[in-house]
């Protein structure tokens, strides 16, 4: 095979599947827990689910650094987003505006930038890859975008995830914004967002 | 179909990437500023350059889309906006508050009630509040950074002393989550209350001052106020002369040289409706 036919397809119509997925996520992050569906999007390169290589196509370009999880780090995943994002790959999560994780693994937040006081806009956004986005130990969330108070079950995060999350929502108006993703599903949990039992 | 010279939607995909994502960030952080690489625009400042680049990023060809000025469907700058997205962007427009998927406005909210699903874009001018007590960003963006917002609640003070009540009549401060003070933009400070746990999503954009910010739905937005001096809005002994409206904003209007007066709604889809 040759190298160009290994780079998996992007989006049929770039403009156009790009304005209406991205209408997806803004309604996900202004409907914090609700569930947004990702119609259309490309299968992507294996390894990171539909909804991941929408957002990729959708929101990441050169001008945004994106870190990829040691188990996502693939070269195929590397040429499709030289390829389609022309984004800069970084090893440092400190260097991210976006990042692409899987969960379960221990730290998440840990070292992404989370912004200044002065400037809580430059921070990390991170999409986590779980295996369901309506099973699990169901969480009470509140916050913008939510009327009055909302129970999501996320499946594959633990408690120590929700810890960790509940440091990041202290540091408001600072702190990582994330997207949790499933196969063509997306659910948007921004800092603003705080979560209990 | 759209001017075929231009991209869908007027500005090009990158531009419309970063407008991305300074609005996905500005709606994590909702009263808060995101500073974005504002564009040139076809037409002045002053004539809704943040609004329309809020707009040309969200819009599809699946949306429908109204414009307001002051309330109105039919004044220039409305009737222009809108002929101009129905040309880049291939999409419908309607003068119907209920149809809209977005609505763009100058100066107004609708009186119908938003739903949850509709984009409300707001024209800002000046969208830090502070900006009139200090001039310097650097200063106010340290005042947001340490909700050190004292100079303006001493503003408002200063308004009570001289005035024996809180003058400002539009552009009214808002506090957005319990966090950020805000402009809701030049709005009468009649449709502040609109703004409180509304449904609709709400996207600021600042063309000249390159600016965009949001309120999510069902974010609490309360008007500064003091607990002896309460927020109040207008109100009119008179009613709309074309519809009886006593509930909405009304425009008073001279109608001849002897300076007779006539009172009539300022949001015309809702006028029009009630006839």
């Amino acid at each position: 095979m040759s190298p160009s036919s290994a780079i998996a397809a992007g989006f049929a119509s770039p403009v156009h599947d790009a304005q209406r997925l991205f209408r997806a996520v803004l309604d996900a992050f202004s409907h914090p827990g609700r569930i947004a569906p990702i119609d259309g999007a490309p299968a992507g390169p294996g390894g990171i689910s539909p909804a991941t290589t929408a957002c990729l196509l959708t929101l990441v370009d050169h001008d945004t650094p994106l870190w990829l999880a040691p188990e996502l780090d693939r070269p195929t995943v590397h040429d499709f987003v030289r390829f389609h994002c022309g984004a800069p790959l970084v090893a440092e999560r400190a260097d991210a505006a976006f990042a692409v994780l899987a969960a379960g693994g221990a730290n998440p937040f840990d070292g992404f930038a989370v912004g200044s006081d002065p400037y809580p806009d430059r921070s990390a956004t991170l999409l986590i890859e779980v295996p369901t986005l309506d099973a699990g130990a169901a969480r009470t969330w509140r916050g913008p975008g939510i009327d009055g108070a909302r129970r999501v079950a996320i499946g594959g995060v633990d408690a120590g995830f929700w810890r960790a999350w509940a440091d990041n929502h202290a540091l408001f108006p600072c702190g990582v914004d994330v997207a949790f993703v499933c196969g063509a599903q997306l659910l948007a949990l921004p800092r603003s967002i705080a979560t209990e039992d | 179909m759209p001017e075929a010279a231009y991209n869908y939607a007027y500005l090009d995909e990158q531009t419309k990437r970063m407008i991305r994502r300074a609005i996905l960030k500005a709606v994590a952080v909702p009263g808060y500023q995101v500073p974005f690489g504002g564009r040139e625009m076809p037409l002045p400042y002053g004539w809704g350059t943040g609004g329309i680049q809020v707009t040309a990023a969200v819009i599809g060809r699946n949306d429908t889309l109204k414009v307001i000025d002051q309330g109105a469907d039919d004044t220039t700058n409305a009737v222009s906006i809108r002929s101009f997205f129905a040309k880049v962007a291939d999409v419908a427009t309607t003068t119907s508050t209920e149809e809209a998927t977005i609505i763009q406005t100058r100066h107004r909210v609708p009186e119908t009630p938003l739903r949850d699903g509709q984009i409300l874009v707001f024209q800002v001018p000046i969208p830090e509040p502070l900006r009139m007590l200090e001039p310097r960003e650097i200063e106010t963006r340290l005042l947001h950074a340490l909700t050190e917002y004292g100079v303006m609640q001493v503003s408002l003070y200063e308004n009570i002393a001289r005035h024996g009540r809180i003058a400002k009549t539009y552009n009214y401060p808002v506090m957005v989550n319990g966090r950020y003070i805000m402009s809701p933009s030049p709005i009468p400070k009649f449709d502040n209350p609109k703004l409180d746990r509304s449904p609709a999503l709400q996207l600021y954009g600042a063309g000249r001052e390159k600016r965009i910010y949001a309120v999510p739905p069902y974010t609490p937005v309360k008007s500064l106020d003091f607990d002896d001096h309460p927020f109040e809005i207008e109100r009119w002994d008179e009613c709309c002369a074309l519809c009886g409206s006593r509930e909405s904003f009304l425009d008073e209007m001279i109608v001849d040289d002897a300076g007779k007066r006539m009172y009539i709604c300022s949001d015309t889809d809702w006028c029009g409706r009630r006839q």
